[in-house]
């Protein structure tokens, strides 16, 4: 029982930077039906900004979380108009692809400027072990676990109760029409990006921190598997994103803890295709017929 | 002899009724017209008919050789092999498909040779395509769109993109032929010429049609019986004659008083 | 067999046999070298998978990317034959056969459930198959996990050329049947393909199998051409590298594959020498051709000799 919740704790670490990485991932496709496969990069690219705040410039841990979010916030837009822009009105796999080529030039121009080894993280948040009951839990997994809270109800405040978030949830439903109702399209659409791109680069901070250890190549697999929990939990709603992202951790966790290690992907592979062919809309999500 | 029964046909959408308890009867070499105002349930019910929609409740029955066969919620390839196909209200033909291959495509469940044999190229490939090749032009031709024949389909101007859905759906070799909606957006003339097209392939092809349409002119003309549809029920059918004075009918499409 | 002999198919032959004396020639007096001919041997591999990918996506419409799962299932049948039965070229033709009989299986197995789903799912869900393949392969005894095998050099360049021939006269005279026909309409319209009475479950089961069979027989000769096969070389950036042949050249165009497996061969060995920047050049340009070209080179053009011969006779037409 003490060895399974020590799983589930550190299930709930791991996804919660999965659940951080899933917002972007669902926003992004709830609002223009892009998989933006280059979503994983820039979670990476937080990691790196993360690095070089702290190794290299000195900055505590919080001012360099705000900079990571800050600029990938700033690259999400910025890839969003030259690379996505013209692309709007292009077919679904136009996009895809468009979005796995910046997916690489992301990752190789990272391992031009950094070099393709591995960057040791420093350790700039105390990390001391507190044991309850046989548990163990350090501090690191409680601030993960509260800075993800934090920002998922930030996120929700901004999606329930701002302009921007009101324009976001227009345009994801029709954006022909609440164009023609006087919302600004092309700055929602960078809303959505920036917004989205600042958790992944909180994901990447928090990551490069959990795990001491970052390199340009690390966005590719979480990046699946954050989308993996974004359609677990209905691609496009986002309590779904969260939801998933804490599924997809724990039982990757537990997949580890219990059984082998070497299984863990295939295990949450395995779930993706049960979810999509028992409820393809993900849990959360209605399925919807195509009209005749 | 009754081809086409329905009884007590219903469709729930969630808690709407888009057709509800309808009933209908129809005779071999009949033309049916189904009319009612927009959203009575027209498309839904050839839906049904044809099996893109599972009915919520109810029976349909179709003539196969002879014996009446439960169709409701068979799959729409399954009940077109039946000898039911039909046309769409908003155009689907293949777009990126020559003319020739639109209708050819329909003619497929003939096609008698195997998979095997095409990618080996066996006789039986190069027999069979030839006579398809034959049968698609002959029903081009009937349609008038035999110079047409390398064109893509999405290449046609309008009036002529409806003709070949109806030469699409006769190459499936249907006992009966549903039209949903053939006039639409088509002018007097193209409206007139595609009244004789139906009466001439009802004859040519000794079928049972059954078609939605908005001109009533067309539908009065043309078809034998009317079935109205308002709210998803049936509320009058018989001849024209006695559709046009129908006082439920007036009150549908007027509204009441 | 009279239907066979007619000007077209001369065309093609004599296009085949030209294009293996050239080859050979070239090869003979020294121009194509060991290096020149390794890039020869990986476009040509690159094309029956960048053909057998096609007809999923671009005939058929059906948005896979898992495709290199059924590349490794030929490499590593390919391989492990060769090491238990017999290291000949007759050892990894026997491997070849029962790749292609398990990639078929599985890839029934693979098709019944996801071929349900539409678009960004379908891709989503064989990503995922593919990597499950993958991982399996990485945790079998026999495929000696993620150190792989290394195998002797049983392939030559004849093989490749043989089996480029033989895959795209197999996939071109599928399409070009009543079958191909059904699988171009699932891609159209699959609600009025049913409505004409298609089976459409059935053709995109169809495609999807006949694909992830010479999938596998591309596997099967990469794994004879190239010495080392491992597990991590076919993730799902290996069917996404088979994607982006297949876009740039144009879905839904054979010769648009050729032309893309050959020109990205090329492009990729002319990159070599600035490895550093290779991937970003390469990310650069994938963003370059969706944005100004999303179409590809060719569309869904095909050259056929049949349109050369309208041309030309129009041009003669136009002088006469």
């Amino acid at each position: 029982m003490t060895q399974f919740l020590q799983q589930l704790i550190n299930g709930l670490s791991l996804g919660s930077i999965y659940a951080l990485i899933a917002l972007g991932y669902t926003m992004v496709y709830g609002i223009i039906k892009l998989i933006n496969f280059a979503h994983g990069d820039i979670y990476m690219l937080g990691a790196y900004i993360g690095f070089i705040c702290t190794a290299q410039l000195g900055m505590g841990f919080f001012p360099a979380l705000a900079a990571a979010m800050g600029i990938c916030a700033l690259i999400g837009v910025i890839i969003e108009r030259i690379a996505y822009k013209p692309l709007r009105n292009a077919t679904r796999i136009t996009a895809l692809i468009t979005a796995i080529g910046v997916s690489y030039f992301l990752e190789a121009s990272t391992q031009k400027v950094m070099g393709t080894g591995v960057k040791t993280f420093p350790q700039v948040l105390a990390n001391q072990k507190i044991m309850i009951g046989g548990v163990m839990i350090t501090t690191q997994q409680i601030a993960i676990f509260a800075i993800t809270i934090g920002l998922m109800l930030l996120l929700q405040f901004i999606v329930r109760k701002t302009k921007v978030g009101r324009a976001m949830r227009a345009v994801s439903v029709d954006a022909d029409a609440a164009r023609l109702m006087g919302v600004n399209v092309d700055m929602t659409i960078s809303y959505t990006f920036a917004i989205g791109s600042a958790l992944a680069g909180a994901a990447g901070v928090l990551v490069g921190l959990y795990y001491n250890s970052i390199n340009p190549l690390m966005g590719m697999l979480p990046g699946v598997k954050a989308f993996i929990a974004a359609v677990f939990g209905g691609i496009g709603i986002i309590p779904g994103a969260m939801f998933g992202g804490f599924f997809i951790g724990i039982v990757e966790t537990l997949v580890s803890g219990y059984g082998s290690s070497l299984y863990k992907d295939a295990v949450v592979y395995i779930i993706l295709i049960i979810i999509l062919v028992v409820k393809p809309a993900g849990l959360l999500g209605k399925n919807v017929k195509e009209k005749v | 002899m009754t081809v086409l029964k329905v009884s007590g046909l219903t469709k729930n959408f969630g808690g709407l009724a888009a057709v509800s308890n309808v009933n209908l009867e129809i005779e071999e070499r009949e033309l049916i017209g189904l009319i009612g105002p927009n959203g009575a349930g027209k498309t839904t019910l050839f839906n049904l008919l044809t099996g893109v929609y599972d009915p919520s409740e109810g029976k349909i029955e179709l003539n196969v050789d002879g014996t009446m066969k439960s169709i409701g919620g068979l799959k729409p390839y399954v009940i077109t092999g039946l000898g039911l196909a039909r046309t769409f209200q908003n155009i689907r033909l293949f777009k990126n498909m020559t003319v020739l291959d639109n209708v050819k495509l329909a003619m497929n469940k003939s096609v008698s040779y195997s998979t095997l044999a095409a990618i080996l190229r066996l006789p039986s490939y190069y027999r069979e395509e030839q006579r398809v090749l034959e049968e698609a032009v002959k029903l081009l031709e009937v349609v008038g769109l035999a110079e047409k024949q390398t064109t893509l389909a999405k290449n046609l101007p309008y009036g002529q993109q409806r003709k070949l859905e109806i030469a699409r759906a006769l190459a499936a070799k249907p006992k009966i032929l549903f039209l949903d909606e053939p006039a639409a957006g088509m002018n007097p003339q193209e409206t007139t010429e595609l009244t004789e097209l139906i009466h001439q392939i009802k004859e040519q092809f000794n079928l049972t049609v059954v078609l939605i349409e908005h001109d009533m002119s067309l539908v009065m003309k043309i078809c034998e019986r009317i079935y109205v549809l308002d709210y998803g029920k049936c509320i009058a059918h018989g001849t024209p004659e006695a559709i046009k004075n129908n006082r439920r009918v007036i009150e549908a499409y007027l509204g009441e008083d | 067999m009279k239907n066979l002999l007619n000007k077209k198919n001369a065309c093609w032959l004599v296009l085949i046999a030209g294009s293996y004396g050239l080859i050979s020639l070239l090869i003979s007096v020294g121009v194509i070298n060991n290096v020149y001919l390794t890039v020869l041997m990986t476009i040509g591999i690159n094309i029956i998978l960048a053909i057998s990918l096609n007809l999923i996506i671009g005939v058929t419409g059906q948005f896979s990317l898992g495709h290199a799962g059924f590349m490794i299932i030929g490499a590593y049948c390919a391989g492990v034959a060769v090491k238990q039965f017999s290291a000949s070229l007759g050892g990894i033709l026997l491997g070849m056969l029962i790749g292609i009989v398990i990639s078929g299986a599985v890839a029934l197995i693979v098709a019944i459930p996801t071929l349900r789903l539409r678009g960004d799912y379908l891709a989503i869900a064989t990503l995922g198959f593919g990597e499950i393949i993958r991982i399996i392969i990485l945790n079998m005894k026999i495929t000696n996990g993620a150190a792989g095998l290394i195998l002797p050099k049983l392939i030559d360049w004849q093989v490749i050329f043989a089996a480029v021939v033989i895959c795209t006269i197999i996939i071109l005279n599928f399409c070009r049947s009543a079958q191909g026909r059904a699988c171009i309409s699932v891609r159209e319209d699959e609600i009025a393909a049913e409505a004409m009475g298609i089976n459409t479950t059935k053709y995109k089961i169809m495609a999807f199998v006949l694909g992830a069979m010479i999938a596998s027989v591309a596997g099967a000769l990469y794994a004879g051409a190239f010495y080392v096969i491992k597990p991590e070389m076919f993730t799902f950036n290996k069917s996404i590298d088979i994607l982006v042949l297949v876009v740039f050249g144009g879905m839904g165009s054979f010769t648009g594959s050729f032309i893309a497996a050959g020109v990205i061969g090329v492009l990729n060995t002319v990159l070599q020498q600035f490895s550093d920047i290779r991937m970003i050049l390469y990310g650069l340009m994938l963003v370059g051709i969706m944005i100004f070209r999303p179409s590809g080179l060719l569309g869904t053009k095909e050259f056929t000799f049949s349109n050369l011969f309208e041309r030309f006779g129009k041009r003669k037409e136009a002088r006469g």
